[in-house]
């Protein structure tokens, strides 16, 4: 049970890496990743809302939908649990702790659209997880995005103060730099 | 603006992916061949004529405060519609696309244009824009898959293409490929749009 889990959590974070192996949340991995400060802020705030939706939508679709033969209202209610988590999210952490709002509070509104959180919910359900292995598997994946943020903005910082040709400055150079940081993610497939 | 530029618009001058830069997942993750470019592009496209027709009907009603989520529940019905529906009539595509139906509800074209479009315009005008920014996502995924599919498979729509089936660099239609083709196509487009001025 124990080794299951931790292949399960080594494999989302390298082998099926959420960004560079499965291309979910493409839209905060570019925005988000030209300075290395505000891609620890992103990645933190992914990892806490991933894991919390995950739970959520692993107990709605076991408790409520399947019960009621409901799945077919799967789409709808993870979206709307999943935006209401976020705003709900965003008042507590306002309220309770202040210098974490600082640090997260401007990421929170920007994951309802992230569609790694939802992605993560739907494949944690369709491989028949329960609820500890979608835990873990939300984990492992908010962990993953992290560290490919991560290594993204580091690249980005030294990619400013190089030469690179006018019409591949900004957008078009991220893409092929993220592409050869999936080729190397690739390397970890035999890993499990 | 004439309906014929409202309906051209998203073809390529305000491509939803190449220039406004929306959507982006969907069109790296499903792009690796045309098949699957062409069943997400019809996939996308109901949900924004669907979405952008309902919101601009409803949007006197609407109130302004709590107005995404309306816009939200009212894409994820379409999607869950056109979801059941290639479950239903093409198992082999739903297999393929997978995940990335449902996730059609976080595509940030169709919020988009609910938002900045449908929004404040006539139904009229906001079929049209659902088409031209439906077509516009199609051919920039067929755009992308092109390459891919060729390269990567020497294939075109699955039939083998003799120069490029010898030895197709597999790694074209995985995840890396996407990213690299991509990137070089929109640095080409930006190539084109200074040099032409458009």
């Amino acid at each position: 049970m124990g080794a299951e889990l931790i292949a399960i959590f080594i494999v989302a974070i390298f082998i099926e890496n959420v960004v560079l192996s499965q291309i979910l949340g493409l839209c905060p991995f570019i925005g988000v990743s030209s300075k290395i400060d505000s891609a620890v802020g992103m990645g933190m705030a992914v990892i806490f809302v991933m894991l919390l939706a995950s739970v959520v939508t692993w107990s709605i679709q076991n408790f409520i939908l399947m019960p009621l033969q409901l799945e077919y209202l799967q789409t709808i209610s993870f979206i709307l649990v999943i935006a209401s988590l976020v705003q709900f999210v965003e008042m507590v952490v306002r309220k309770v702790a202040p210098a974490l709002y600082q640090s997260l509070g401007v990421f929170l509104p920007l994951i309802t659209t992230n569609c790694a959180v939802l992605g993560i919910s739907l494949i944690n359900i369709k491989r028949g997880y329960n609820l500890i292995e979608a835990t873990v598997n939300a984990g492992g994946a908010g962990l993953g995005f992290f560290f490919a943020l991560l290594i993204m903005a580091g690249i980005r910082e030294r990619l400013d103060i190089s030469d690179i040709p006018e019409n591949m400055k900004g957008a078009p150079i991220a893409f092929v730099t993220a592409g050869l940081l999936a080729t190397a993610f690739m390397g970890f497939s035999g890993l499990v | 603006m004439t309906p014929v530029q409202q309906l051209t618009k998203g073809f390529w001058k305000d491509n939803p992916i190449f220039v406004i830069g929306l959507g982006l997942c969907p069109a790296l993750a499903v792009s690796s061949s045309l098949a699957n470019a062409v069943g997400m592009g019809i996939a996308a496209t109901f949900v924004l004529i669907g979405s952008n027709m309902m919101i601009s009907l409803l949007r006197s009603i609407i109130p302004a405060k709590i107005r995404i989520p309306v816009f939200i529940v009212i894409i994820a019905t379409f999607v869950t519609i056109i979801d059941k529906l290639i479950a239903a009539y093409s198992p082999a595509l739903s297999a393929s696309l997978g995940i990335f139906i449902p996730l059609i509800v976080v595509n940030c074209i169709i919020l988009g244009r609910a938002e900045a479009f449908a929004n404040k315009n006539t139904v009229f005008d906001s079929l049209l824009d659902a088409i031209g920014m439906g077509i516009g996502f199609t051919i920039a995924l067929c755009c992308i898959a092109f390459f891919r599919e060729l390269l990567g498979e020497g294939k075109l729509f699955g039939q083998a293409i003799p120069f490029f089936k010898q030895d197709p660099a597999l790694v074209m239609i995985m995840a890396p490929g996407g990213f690299i083709v991509f990137g070089l196509l929109i640095a080409f487009k930006r190539l084109m749009a200074s040099k032409g001025g458009k």
